[in-house]
């Protein structure tokens, strides 16, 4: 099979670990060969997260090339435009979770944020497809991965990947009470028209 | 796989999706390793997660996490010469705090055996530099073996157990940080408790131990012989791989995550390029490097970072009157940053131009705002910052130590203007406080780093009456590399340890002005700091905060727990954005109109914030409901 390539962002805090151990899991219950990396600095600090996810027997490292993403997953606007400059490949696809982490240079007001509109017309540039997703009643930002991870089933933007194997994936890794609420979450959103 | 632990004791064969630092502890695991020592630092802090996700009574070796990296590398030495087979692991910079000691292993007779994990840095992801420590391995005569993947390091750190317990001496693990943090399923080997015998076997007539002018050559000597013995195995050892594609014309020497790359370079190019993959990368095997590049009309060396290599192959080929063209570095940029397949193609481009096309040129940079790394919501470093900035003088001087305060650089605090390395602010402010009667000397350390390293830096500073304050940012943790305990802690890995407050042994030094301070007290800590600025001397203020980001984690996880956060009163705001722009939390975002808001996802309700508002618009930290 041809390689496909899963570039995920966010900043740390976001849940970008959990989020690429989903998916690796996934592929592997799938019965794809697949392997992945993640990059962080200095992460824990604010910084940028990214783990990067390589699926098919002809991807030697587990670093993707540049522009070389099929798909993009944000977890954070100004990141989603970051990686869909450096990452995301002319046609692929973005999925971004809509929030604002404002940067530094932001804060201190010398630089305006990211809008929405901005990173619409980049994926419109790259003709690639941008979802944005969201989910206003959300009392924990940590479970916002869980958000973005069903639509990413829902719409089977990971082709062969089915719900089973991102469910089998969240068993492996989690339990109890936190396995529950992700589970219900993950279902919930999976399942929007 | 919920249970790591339970996972690296499995006594059947097995298959799992794993880190490069997890297959290493199975690794561990299964050479029979008795002891391992490390001092925390990325890439390899995971090892240790590892280690310590197997209940301390059945872990089938004794682990510590020891006060420095030189300390841990004696305490694996110490074990080896009594037999056990031992292991000492370490960020790249680490070696050099270890070199005292680690330079001499090679001229001992390890009895259990000794292997050092090295975790490099190649494109400085995470470290003061990007050091080739393969230049160690050469000034110490130590083998050097190098994986490519979680796989490798599995197999590879089990032959590099054999190599240094069959002969006696330190063998390097040579891991970067991507084959560190890589993830794939490796496929484990059945595993067997083994009978052990911790009987302590040292024996001076091992010896000698003692390397003094009579007993240095024959000691060097000795570890000539072996690093010859570790070549003459080299073949055999069966971690080179050939891959023939029956090109006479071109081949490529390289090893470790290159090799992936260059295999992601390459992609279906033809006719491909025979590739010689190393695993023992120092000594080289050179019979079988002469055979490929007998066999070859041009090789291409591809090689991370220096030189080493390429300048080895080159004068064996010159001995041997060998006329294949080798192509080696080629300008300063070949020398620097990670081999990653765009890298790797460019390079290989350059050597052979219509085999590989042109990797794109490089975008132009993103317009979107660079996002360097912060202090935490409610970090006690960010109210220190703010406090102190306000007893310095605009032309003081202010020297940063390694730790998460080293963020304390950026603006809004720009505080710390000169970094070098663990332990080294005390001994730059010492020097800059020479004939210099009018610029204040103001040092930060870290608490794990005062442990570390700083020590003789304040024991000097106190000996020869240097003029200079040295803040002491205590957290309670080693909070950069993920919260590994301390000497000050009063907790090991093992359990319940004995406490060394850092007050005491300042104390006991003879420092007649240690000033204390929690660092959300901000008007307390700066009179404390202009206090101490005005002694004639060596002064110490210790700026004490608990770790948020741990503090935070471990509330979260008790019953009951309620999230808290402060407000903007926005009829009371003013938009004088000190919160913002002076004090600094992430928590505050800034509207296009200046309207300040709280980030509902960031904010810990810490309140630290508070008193930085002139006009006290912001509110006392409230439930959310959530």
């Amino acid at each position: 099979m041809r390689t496909f390539n899963v570039y995920m962002t966010g900043v740390g805090g976001q849940g970008i670990g959990l989020l690429s151990e989903v998916l690796l899991r996934a592929a592997d219950h799938a019965g794809l060969t697949v392997k992945s990396v993640d990059t962080h600095g200095l992460a824990q600090r604010g910084g940028i997260v990214v783990s990067q996810l390589r699926i098919g027997p002809e991807a030697h490292s587990p670093l993707i090339p540049a522009h070389g993403a099929d798909l993009v997953v944000a977890l954070e606007r100004h990141e989603a435009l970051r990686a869909a400059h450096a990452a995301l490949k002319a046609g692929g696809v973005l999925i971004c979770y809509d929030t604002v982490w404002q940067p530094l240079a932001v804060r201190l007001g010398q630089t305006p944020e990211v809008s929405a509109e901005a990173l619409a017309e980049k994926c419109a540039t790259l003709k690639a497809r941008l979802v944005r997703v969201q989910h206003p009643d959300l009392t924990d930002a940590r479970m916002q991965n869980i958000v973005v991870l069903a639509h990413i089933q829902r719409l089977g933007l990971i082709q062969p990947l089915e719900a089973a194997h991102y469910q089998q994936a969240l068993e492996d890794l989690l339990s109890g009470r936190t396995l529950e609420k992700n589970l219900a979450l993950f279902h919930a959103e999976g399942q929007l028209a | 796989m919920k249970d790591m632990g339970e996972m690296l004791l499995r006594q059947e064969a097995f298959a799992e999706i794993v880190m490069g630092n997890t297959a290493l502890v199975r690794g561990m695991v299964a050479a029979g390793t008795q002891v391992v020592t490390a001092y925390p630092g990325s890439p390899t802090p995971e090892i240790a997660t590892a280690i310590q996700s197997i209940p301390a009574e059945r872990r089938p070796f004794y682990f510590e996490f020891s006060t420095n990296e030189k300390v841990a590398t004696e305490v694996a030495y110490g074990a080896s010469v009594n037999g056990h087979l031992a292991t000492v692991f370490f960020k790249s910079v680490g070696l050099n705090v270890a070199a005292d000691t680690f330079v001499q292993l090679s001229l001992m007779n390890l009895m259990g055996g000794l292997v050092v994990v090295l975790g490099d840095d190649p494109g400085a992801n995470s470290s003061q530099n990007e050091q080739d420590n393969r230049h160690y391995a050469q000034l110490s005569y130590t083998p050097v073996i190098e994986p490519a993947d979680p796989a490798e390091v599995y197999s590879f750190y089990i032959e590099a157990a054999r190599l240094s317990r069959q002969l006696r001496m330190p063998v390097i693990l040579r891991l970067t940080t991507h084959v560190c943090h890589a993830k794939q399923k490796v496929s484990f080997a059945a595993w067997q408790p083994p009978a052990v015998d911790r009987t302590p076997r040292f024996d001076v007539g091992n010896g000698p131990y003692i390397p003094l002018p009579f007993s240095v050559p024959e000691l060097k000597q000795r570890a000539l012989q072996r690093l010859e013995a570790v070549r003459a195995q080299a073949a055999a050892c069966g971690l080179h791989r050939l891959l023939d594609h029956g090109n006479r014309q071109r081949g490529v020497i390289t090893w470790g995550l290159p090799f992936l790359s260059l295999l992601d370079a390459l992609g279906d190019v033809q006719p491909k390029p025979d590739v010689l993959k190393l695993g023992i990368v120092y000594p080289l095997d050179h019979g079988q490097i002469a055979a490929f590049l007998a066999e070859h009309q041009e090789v291409l060396v591809l090689e991370e970072l220096d030189d080493l290599l390429e300048k080895e192959i080159k004068a064996k080929a010159y001995d041997l009157g060998l006329r294949t063209k080798i192509i080696g570095k080629l300008d300063a940029g070949d020398w620097i940053g990670e081999y990653t397949a765009d890298k790797v193609k460019a390079i290989v481009h350059n050597a052979w131009p219509e085999l590989v096309a042109a990797p794109p040129a490089k975008a132009a940079a993103s317009l979107v705002p660079e996002r360097p790394p912060q202090m935490c919501p409610g970090c006690g470093h960010r109210s220190a910052f703010h406090a102190i900035k306000q007893a310095l003088a605009a032309d003081d001087i202010t020297v940063a130590d390694i730790g998460c305060h080293t963020l304390g650089y950026l603006p809004p605090y720009e505080m710390g203007q000169l970094l070098m390395c663990m332990g080294a602010s005390p001994g730059i402010g010492a020097g800059m406080s020479l004939f210099n009667p009018s610029r204040k000397v103001l040092v930060f350390m870290g608490d794990s780093t005062f442990y570390h390293a700083a020590l003789p830096g304040v024991i000097n500073a106190l000996h020869n009456r240097h003029n200079l304050t040295m803040i002491v940012m205590e957290n309670g943790t080693t909070a950069m590399t993920g919260h590994q305990d301390h000497a000050g802690s009063g907790r090991n890995i093992q359990g319940p340890a004995p406490k060394l407050p850092i007050r005491k042994i300042l104390e006991g030094l003879g420092v007649e002005t240690i000033l204390e301070t929690d660092t959300y007290q901000q008007r307390q800590l700066t009179d404390l700091v202009r206090q101490a600025l005005a002694v004639e001397g060596f002064s110490v203020v210790i700026a004490r905060h608990p770790c948020m980001l741990k503090f935070a984690r471990e509330q979260r996880r008790k019953p009951g727990f309620e999230a808290r956060r402060v407000d903007i009163d926005q009829q009371t705001c003013e938009r004088i954005h000190a919160c913002v722009a002076v004090f600094g939390c992430p928590t505050f975002t800034r509207g296009p109109d200046g309207r300040i808001e709280i980030n509902p996802d960031l904010c810990i309700g810490d309140g630290s914030c508070i008193q930085v508002c002139p006009t006290q618009a912001i509110t006392k930290p409230a439930k959310t409901g959530a």
